[in-house]
Order: C-alpha cells, then sequence, then structure tokens
C-alpha cells in the first residue's frame, strides 16, 4: 500500500494474505474491522436506499409488503449488530488506545484478532439468513412474532447476532484489561484523553450488557430449535419477559453505540479551536455516568407494553436523568469552543455537525422519555427520527470526523482537504433532509414499518426519500477520496493537526512496535495551546491550489 | 491496579500474570450477567405462579441434586488444591489434582444426564417436541417451570463441558508449558471454575429446595 514510503512502518512488514490474516498487531486488525465494517456499513445502506425508494410513493410498488418487512429488519440489524456497536471501537479505537495510552500493544493481542474471526463468523451466520430469504421481525426480534409468527430465518440470525456477541465481549475485556495494566509512565487516570475514558465506559456496558442479551437469544434460539417456551404462553412463558431482557441489553448498547463517538469529538474540538477541552473532569466523570445510568431505563422502550403506571414513572424520571451527563457534555464542548482560535478542517466541520445533532436528536429522546408524548408518538417515525439523529447524525458523524482526524496517522497519507469539506457538508444537508422531515410524519401520526401510506403523508415522504439520495452521495465521496488519498495522497508529516496526545509523538504511519521511545507523559491531556507551536497554521485549502 | 507511575508496559511476563488474572474476574462479571438474567427471570416467573413452581420443584430428583452439590463442590476443593500446589512448583501433584477437578466434572455431567433421561421418561421434558404429562395442579405453568429447569441447568452444563475440555487442554499441553504460564493458566481455569460451581451453588436451592 505504502511500500514508497522511506522508513519501516506498520504497514510495510509482511506479504498480504499472511502477514495481515494472521497478524496480532492491533493496528492491523483495526484495519481488518475497518473493511469489514465498511463493506457492512454499504450494505445495510443499501437496503435503506431501497426502502427510501419504496416510500418515495404512497402506494406499495416496488417491493411487497413482506419483503418491505424484510429490508427493514435486515438494515436494522446490520446497521446496529454489525456496524455501530463494533464501529468506533474495533476500528479507531483499535488502533489508537495502545498508542494514545504508549502502550506496544492491546493487553491480549491474539484475544483481538480471534475477536475479529469470531465477528466475521457470526456475521456471515446472520448474512447467510439474508440469502436463504431474510428476517422479518425487525432488528428488536420480539416474541411472540420471531417465535411463534416470524417466517423468516430467525435463528440463523438470532444465533448471528449472538456469536457476534463475543466478539464485543472480547474486545470489552482486552480494553478494559489494557487501560488498567498498559498506561505509558505519569499517565494517570486524570491525563487519559477523552476517547480513552470513552472507549473505558463502552467496554464496561459492552462487558456487562452482552451478556444479557445473549442470556435473551439463547431463549429465544431454545424456544424455535427445542420447543422450550419461555416467551410462549401456551407454554406458561411470558412474551413481555423478552422485551425487559431485550431492553435491558439495547438500552445500554445505545451508549455502547454513542460513547465512543462523544470521545472522538472530545479529541477534534479542542484540536481545531486551540484550547484545552473545557471540564475535563466533569467529562470524564460524565461518560462514566452515562454508562451507569443506561443500565436503569430500559422499561422506557415499554411504556405502552402494559408495564405498571409507576414503574413507568419511575423509568421516566430515571431517563430524564440520563439526559444530565449528556448536557454536561454539550456544554462543555461549546464553552470548549468559546474564544478558542478555530479553524474548519474537514475533521472538525463533522465534529460540528456532531455537535448539532446530538443535542437536536437527544432533545427529541426528552420528549420521548416524557410519559404523554411516548404514548402519543410510541411506533412512530418521530421515534425513527430521534433514533437516526443520535445514531447517524451522532455515531457516524462523529465516526467521520475520527476517520479523517486520524486518517494520516492510519495511513501516512493526505486526503484532499476540499472534497473533505464538501463531503461533509453534503452529508449535514442530505441528513437533516432525510432525518427532520421524519419527525413531522411521526408527530402527525404516521406508524413505522409499514410500505404503504395514505397520500397526505407524501409530501414529508418524498422530501426525505430525496434526502436520502443526497445523504448516500455524502457517505460515498469519502469512500472514494479516501481510497483515492492511499495511492495518491500527499505525504502525512508526524502531526499535521498539531495535536495534543501520545499518538501523534510517533511516526505517520506509526512503526510496528508503536514507539521507538517509551513515552513519559508528565501533563495533563489537551495541553493546548502547544508551546512552540504557536505561529499560524497554514491553511490547506489554499496550499492545494 | 499498579500506580501508574510504576507501569509494567513493555514487561510482558509480569504484566501477563497481573492481566490475565484480572481478565477473567471482568469476564466473571460478564457471566455473572448472564446467570443473572436467567435467574431473574426465573424469580420473576416464581413470583408469579409460586404455587405451580413449588409443586413442579417436587418433582426433581433431590437425592440427584444433592449428590450433584456434593460432587461439584469437591471438585472445586481439589482446583483449589490444584492452584496451591502449582504456586509450590509441586507440578506432578498439581497435574493429579487437575485430572481429579476434570473428573468430577464429568461425574457432575454423568448424574445430570441420568437426571435428564428420568425426567424425558418421566414425561417432564418440554423439549424438541416431547409431549409433556404432569398430573399437578396448573400444568401450563409447570411446563414453564420445566422449560426453566431446562434452560438453566444446560446453560450450566455447557459451562462445565467448556471448563473440562479446557482443562484437559491445560493437562494436554502441561510437560511444554513454561512454569509462569502453567501458573497463569492454572489461576485463570481456576477463578472460572469456581464461578461455575458458585452458579450451581444458586441454582440448586433455587430450582431443588424452594418449597420443600
Amino acid at each position: 500500500m505504502n511500500r514508497d514510503l522511506a522508513p519501516a512502518n506498520y504497514l510495510s512488514e509482511g506479504a498480504w494474505p499472511r502477514a495481515w490474516l494472521l497478524t496480532t498487531d492491533h493496528k492491523r486488525v483495526a484495519w481488518l474491522y475497518l473493511v469489514s465494517l465498511t463493506a457492512f456499513f454499504f450494505l445495510g445502506g443499501a437496503f435503506a436506499v431501497l426502502m427510501r425508494i419504496e416510500l418515495a410513493t404512497p402506494a406499495g410498488d416496488l417491493v411487497s409488503d413482506d419483503v418491505y418487512n424484510r429490508l427493514f429488519s435486515l438494515h436494522g440489524i446490520i446497521m446496529v449488530w454489525f456496524f455501530l456497536v463494533p464501529s468506533i471501537p474495533a476500528t479507531l479505537g483499535n488502533f489508537l488506545l495502545p498508542l494514545m495510552i504508549g502502550a506496544r500493544d492491546l493487553a491480549f493481542p491474539r484475544l483481538n484478532l480471534a475477536s475479529w474471526y469470531v465477528f466475521m463468523f457470526g456475521s456471515l451466520f446472520a448474512l447467510a439468513s439474508v440469502l436463504l430469504g431474510g428476517v422479518d421481525t425487525g432488528w428488536t426480534f420480539y416474541t411472540p412474532l420471531s417465535t411463534l409468527y416470524a417466517n423468516g430465518f430467525v435463528s440463523t440470525a438470532a444465533f448471528g447476532v449472538f456469536i457476534v456477541g463475543f466478539s464485543t465481549i472480547m474486545t470489552g475485556i482486552n480494553f478494559i484489561v489494557t487501560v488498567h495494566t498498559l498506561r505509558a509512565p505519569g499517565l494517570t487516570w486524570f491525563r487519559l484523553p477523552i476517547f480513552v475514558w470513552t472507549l473505558y465506559a463502552t467496554s464496561l456496558v459492552m462487558v456487562l450488557a452482552t451478556p444479557v442479551l445473549a442470556a435473551s437469544l439463547i431463549l429465544i434460539v431454545l424456544e424455535r430449535v427445542f420447543g422450550i417456551g419461555i416467551f410462549n404462553p401456551d407454554l406458561g412463558g411470558d412474551p413481555l419477559l423478552f422485551q425487559h431482557l431485550f431492553w435491558f441489553y439495547s438500552h445500554p448498547a445505545v451508549y455502547i453505540m454513542i460513547l465512543p463517538g462523544m470521545g472522538v469529538v472530545s479529541e477534534v474540538l479542542p484540536c481545531f479551536s486551540r484550547r484545552p477541552l473545557f471540564g475535563y473532569k466533569a467529562v470524564a466523570l460524565a461518560s462514566m455516568a452515562i454508562a451507569v445510568f443506561g443500565f436503569l431505563v430500559w422499561g422506557h422502550h415499554m411504556f405502552v407494553s402494559g408495564q405498571s403506571a409507576y414503574a413507568g414513572v419511575v423509568f421516566s424520571f430515571l431517563s430524564f436523568c440520563v439526559a444530565i451527563p449528556s448536557a454536561i457534555k454539550v456544554f462543555n464542548w461549546s464553552l470548549t469552543l468559546r474564544k478558542g482560535e478555530i479553524s474548519f478542517e474537514t475533521p472538525m466541520l463533522y465534529a460540528l455537525f456532531f455537535l448539532a445533532l446530538f443535542t437536536f436528536g437527544g432533545l427529541a429522546g426528552l420528549f420521548l422519555a416524557a410519559l404523554a408524548v411516548d404514548v402519543h408518538v410510541h411506533d412512530t417515525y418521530f421515534v425513527v427520527a430521534h433514533f437516526h439523529y443520535i445514531m447517524v447524525g451522532g455515531m457516524v458523524t462523529a465516526y467521520m470526523a475520527g476517520l479523517h482526524f486520524w486518517w494520516p496517522k492510519l495511513t501516512g497519507r493526505m486526503y484532499s482537504e476540499i472534497w473533505g469539506r464538501i463531503a461533509a457538508a453534503v452529508t449535514f444537508i442530505g441528513f437533516n433532509l432525510t432525518f427532520f422531515p421524519q419527525y413531522v410524519l411521526g408527530f402527525l401520526g404516521m406508524p413505522r414499518r409499514y410500505h404503504t401510506y395514505p397520500p397526505e403523508f407524501a409530501f414529508w415522504h418524498i422530501l426525505s426519500s430525496a434526502g436520502a439520495v443526497v445523504l448516500a452521495i455524502g457517505y460515498l465521496m469519502p469512500l472514494l477520496y479516501l481510497a483515492w488519498s492511499l495511492f495518491r495522497g500527499a505525504r502525512a508529516p508526524d502531526n499535521p493537526w498539531q495535536a495534543t496526545g501520545l499518538e501523534w509523538q510517533t511516526s505517520s504511519p506509526p512503526p510496528a512496535h508503536n514507539f521507538d521511545r517509551m513515552p513519559t507523559v508528565t501533563r495533563p491531556a489537551y495541553d493546548y495551546p502547544m508551546k512552540g507551536l504557536t505561529e499560524k497554521r497554514s491553511d490547506p485549502v489554499e496550499d492545494l491550489v | 491496579m499498579k500506580s501508574p507511575m510504576t507501569s509494567i508496559a513493555f514487561d510482558p511476563p509480569a504484566r501477563e500474570t497481573a492481566a490475565a488474572s484480572f481478565a477473567m474476574w471482568v469476564f466473571i462479571g460478564s457471566e455473572a450477567m448472564l446467570f443473572g438474567a436467567i435467574l431473574l427471570v426465573f424469580m420473576f416467573a416464581r413470583l408469579s405462579y409460586g404455587d405451580a413452581f413449588a409443586g413442579a420443584a417436587k418433582h426433581l430428583s433431590l437425592p440427584l441434586g444433592t449428590a450433584n452439590t456434593v460432587v461439584l463442590i469437591t471438585s472445586s476443593f481439589a482446583m483449589a488444591l490444584a492452584h496451591m500446589y502449582t504456586a509450590a512448583r509441586r507440578w506432578r501433584a498439581a497435574g493429579r489434582a487437575l485430572a481429579a477437578t476434570a473428573l468430577l466434572g464429568v461425574v457432575f455431567l454423568a448424574i445430570k444426564a441420568t437426571e435428564y433421561a428420568r425426567e424425558f421418561g418421566e414425561g417432564l421434558a418440554p423439549v424438541l417436541g416431547a409431549p409433556f404429562i404432569y398430573k399437578g395442579p396448573d400444568p401450563v405453568h409447570a411446563e414453564f417451570f420445566f422449560g426453566l429447569y431446562f434452560a438453566m441447568t444446560s446453560l450450566h452444563a455447557l459451562h462445565l463441558i467448556c471448563g473440562v475440555i479446557v482443562i484437559g487442554g491445560i493437562l494436554a499441553l502441561w510437560p511444554r508449558t513454561i512454569e509462569a504460564s502453567r501458573f497463569r493458566r492454572v489461576q485463570a481455569i481456576g477463578l472460572y471454575w469456581h464461578f461455575v460451581d458458585i452458579v450451581w451453588v444458586f441454582l440448586f436451592p433455587v430450582l431443588y429446595l424452594i418449597n420443600r
């Protein structure tokens, strides 16, 4: 890939395929994940595009209702479990965690590689269900639909997700142990970059929540394959139990998905405003608070399921509580920008878009946490819009910010700054065009998961479908110019953004052993503006012209 | 853990022993959530259908369940011995204690299999389309009890099978393993084995003893 680069680095050693498929280097495992997750992202995205094309007209003319059920199920299953949950931790986290704490590798390099194989095995198992004819339960596998009525390959898909859970737990254990045991001398807990804090919080949730998902999926497979009726009322079971178990995992899981994104933004914002992160300790501890509170709010997915009114009130209150640490973060990020020397490079654009979209989506979450409002908008496009503002507007945008921020470190190459900024803007416009109309649709009463709708909803649906096309272009552009930069991009300096953090002190791309000299940390994180680097940075767009 | 000022980051042998047992503890935390979730389901159902569950529990074999408890706790004793002998570098004794642990694990599985066979024979196993024949009151929720019983005990047995296989692997590689690794492995599998034992210590009273 980078054979023409002079110094030996982690990319140049060994020959494909052996040196990559049997590697235990965390940086190469990150690449294995990056390539497979990108494939899953575009596969899941393709299903979404098909859905939006179907919804461009009120009648069901492109696909049948049955096929539509399969489309949204596969979109959800692939995007949640095979992209969002592993996205930042397994790619950027895998690559950066050891670099950021000054270690040679993760605590268990072979476990790390094994986690990728387990991930691939499980995800291909689930993909097999697509080839066999699909799943029509939605990504939530609700019982009794999934156990008694679903006519798709539920067991295959559920078992695939179950296997991928092992990979998640492996990564979680590896990260926790690494952060505890492998920090460089002087790198105290409160000197850790926030990205490391959020990966740590994410790993805790991974390790403690994923087994509960495993339990619920085991029980589904036991019911479908062995006929043990835990969720089947005919056999004495209780279908609602599944929702409790499922959301006990899946609510914390949305924090698995968003916390690393918060970490990326906490790295990018200080760098491009040349200011230390405002309220470092509050942001670090807010990550832990989100991880803890996340376990106590699952019942807010079940306000209309017939749980007791008192349970509803308590879950509603706790859901408002979880907004507090998130708001602490948003305020601290905003105050970081204050009086900053802000510049708008591509990662910064994405980070600012994250800030806007996450705040907007988060506020919609408060609507949903309110009992009475939720009864009105439950199971409508309002929920879909809220979820996508956090997961796509928040998480995927943060992922793009991180990918662009650390791309020079990953590859040793610079991408085209102009194209980067254009793609960021296109994504932002396309995203809002796609998902803002869905808030309106949901509020007007359009239920989710229907492939036809009354003509009076057509205006908003057409806007949303048009936005999906723009969004798709916004996501395809980075695929092209980032791939192009691998071969033709300018060679990246060691620290192109003049950022703090240990990962920028080694070469780009780093050597296989990460650091030639063991780093020692004597300063707090985000020590901006950096001493001796205060001269004005040249404008990269100007340089290109 | 260690103070960051005395980090052992670039010292693989020392780091691995500390990291391996720490990782096993984290894994046990994860496993506790797995069994915890299913135990919670059971407790919820037990509170909802108390009489049916109490009646159904009487159809389990208390002698076999008690025997299994004794066998498993003894196996944990053997595992503790293996750990002590390994720490004392008495390798032959440690190997024998490990073998005894695995053997007792197999005895447990054999007794469990007998129990399953008995329940199948009496029509108490609502598995794989087998008919559920139950004379007592509220047979629907009694069937729920047996569904949970099979789910919980088979999941526990699966963990035990994994433990036996890993012990077998450690013993097979024993002569070719360096001393530091031997200790690390015995410590890790020991933690796991005791955890699986403790899970049974929860399952036994919850399934067999309540309302006797």
